[in-house]
């Protein structure tokens, strides 16, 4: 493994215990779980006990260092909710989550490449008016609205659609738009002006004097150098794909990660908020690390500098 | 850059002009929303639920924008709305802005260990989806006004801080900043005085970015529960409301959702415009 992604994968590690450690700390200012736990009018000796059962007595810094060692073997401890270890409630909904931002990245990818480029051949065109005008739009929907707004022109009003669920391949396509939206408008944007900076660059110039045509020059001048701020965007994007899911799965009661955390917050349920919330922080590190790796893949220059 | 060039550019780029205007007609209707002699956006008015729009050519009518599921007018409620979103939003910015600049200051002309700590917890930070740290911090604390602020602050100082630490990096090797520094002028004395403005412009972009995506994550905490509590209007929060009544009162959710994406659309041109006026490399669209 090359000596930069060495240091990334470290940073990337204390970025994961960073967030855990966050997690821990604001989940202990919410409230005592014993509390929670035990039906209201129970005696301060069942307390007492629960407490002692589930280490609360223990003093603070204690607590966190026997958090932090479960949690490095994959311990978070019971769901309060479910009676099941944290960690297996939290894995059991990364498919669904995994699928909608996967579905929602492709379409993102694949839409937004394609605007973004045909907006930066056809300058000047109609066609890079009416790709800058949506895509501004789409930059400034908020998806929870516009995930509503479908449900009632596509499931209310003429009934393609349903309106929510899971399953079907037909429940994927209003969620995976919706999440897709910001996405796929800011992909287009970006590549879009990456290629029109590209275009003006000298060694387009000369690829065109030497006598190269228009689709050589693009596939492989253009192209390929105008994707490395792309690929670094997209990057971040898909980290907050995984985080605005949230908002995205309970419009449209997705059983994904995010909807379970943000019921787990809504509960207390203390275990399964620091266990999805380390697992989404760890997916998050792991995509920007594939980033840098596709990075020296596209670029050789960075390969070398570093 | 004269007067007259800017104004140029700016007829130039009508968009950024358009951004401008309708922000500043979102600022004045906020503003002086009290005064405008609306019904109450809080006082329901239940012979009156549920009302079509009705707006049209010939006029106004009682509730031009119809009314919610209690009878309470939706123009009004949009307007009042406005306030709170800007007032939350504006002073997350600037708070968090303020946070976000001294730290990449302190990151970027020092260097070092403070430019070590800072760069992870920006790390750290980055990998905490911003909704979810939001809602993790609102649920602790309670959602009240000052907590909003200061949570949606807590989520936008990065920014700030990893653009500005970029510019001093820079700024810091200039000729001007050695000299001062060769004629003995304290660390304190050299960033407010002469790094300070140099990244000023920068951090002003960032700002205008950071307003729209503040103003979407509030409205999104509200819609989840999360945001200021009834009976104050917010546009998250009729959102959510009128989710319930999709089927029968279209108005009810989509008005509020078009006048939070308006608002969002037109931070957006502006920030847009900002940024390519300042970048000249940058394509201007």
């Amino acid at each position: 493994m090359p000596a930069h992604l060495t240091s990334r994968l470290g940073e990337g590690l204390i970025a994961i215990w960073g967030v855990v450690t966050i997690v821990f700390v604001v989940s202990r200012l919410l409230g005592d779980p014993a509390v929670l736990l035990l039906p209201i009018g129970a005696s301060e000796a069942q307390l007492q006990e629960l407490r002692t059962q589930l280490g609360l007595d223990q003093p603070l810094p204690q607590q966190y260092l026997t958090f932090l060692f479960n949690a490095l073997r994959g311990d978070f401890g019971q769901s309060f909710q479910f009676g099941r270890p944290a960690l297996d409630v939290v894995f059991e909904r990364l498919p669904a989550t995994a699928m909608l931002a996967g579905a929602a990245l492709a379409i993102g990818i694949l839409i937004g490449g394609l605007a973004g480029a045909l907006a930066a051949i056809y300058r000047g065109s109609l066609i890079e008016a009416v790709v800058l005008l949506v895509a501004l739009l789409g930059q400034a929907t908020p998806s929870f609205w516009l995930g509503i707004m479908l449900i009632l022109f596509f499931a209310v009003q003429l009934g393609w659609l349903p309106t929510g669920g899971y399953g079907t391949w037909q429940n994927l396509v209003l969620p995976a738009v919706t999440l897709a939206c910001f996405t796929t408008a800011s992909i287009a944007r970006l590549l879009r002006s990456s290629m029109l900076d590209v275009m003006r660059d000298d060694y387009v110039r000369t690829a065109y004097a030497k006598g190269l045509g228009p689709r050589r020059v693009f596939t492989w001048h253009v192209g390929r150098n105008s994707l490395i701020p792309v690929v670094t965007m997209t990057g971040i994007l898909a980290g907050e794909l995984l985080g605005g899911a949230a908002v995205t799965e309970t419009v449209f009661g997705w059983p994904g990660v995010g909807r379970l955390i943000v019921q787990a917050i809504e509960t207390k349920d203390f275990p399964v908020v620091q266990a999805g919330v380390a697992i989404v922080a760890a997916i998050f590190v792991a995509v920007n690390l594939l980033v840098d790796l596709l990075y020296t893949l596209i670029d050789p220059r960075i390969r070398q500098s570093r | 850059m004269s007067l007259l060039s800017i104004l140029r550019h700016q007829r130039a780029n009508w968009l950024g002009l358009l951004g401008g205007t309708l922000l500043v007609l979102l600022l004045v209707l906020a503003v002086a929303g009290p005064w405008l002699g609306l019904p109450d956006p809080t006082r329901g008015d239940l012979r009156a639920r549920m009302l079509a729009p009705t707006i049209s050519w010939t006029g106004l009518g009682s509730h031009p924008l119809g009314t919610d599921q209690l009878g309470r007018d939706i123009l009004s409620r949009i307007i009042a709305g406005s306030r709170v979103t800007l007032t939350i939003a504006g002073s997350a910015v600037v708070l968090g802005g303020i946070v976000g600049v001294l730290l990449g200051l302190i990151a970027g002309y020092f260097g070092g260990w403070w430019d070590r700590i800072l760069m992870r917890l920006v790390d750290i930070q980055l990998a905490f989806p911003l909704m979810l740290l939001a809602l993790l911090v609102v649920a602790a604390l309670g959602p009240s006004l000052h907590n909003l602020i200061a949570v949606l602050a807590l989520t936008s100082w990065v920014r700030y801080a990893r653009i500005i630490r970029g510019q001093v990096l820079t700024v810091r090797e200039r000729e001007f900043v050695q000299a001062v520094k060769a004629m003995g002028a304290g660390p304190v004395r050299i960033l407010i005085r002469h790094v300070l403005p140099n990244v000023l412009t920068p951090a002003l972009v960032v700002a205008t970015l950071e307003l729209a995506r503040t103003i979407v994550l509030e409205a999104g905490l509200s819609f989840l529960g999360l945001g200021i509590q009834p009976p104050s209007p917010s546009w998250g929060r009729m959102l959510a409301d009128g989710r319930t009544y999709i089927a029968s009162a279209w108005w009810i959710i989509t008005l509020p959702g078009l006048a939070l994406m308006l608002t969002v659309l037109s931070v957006n041109l502006l920030g847009d415009w900002l940024r390519d006026w300042l970048d000249p490399r940058s394509e201007r669209s």
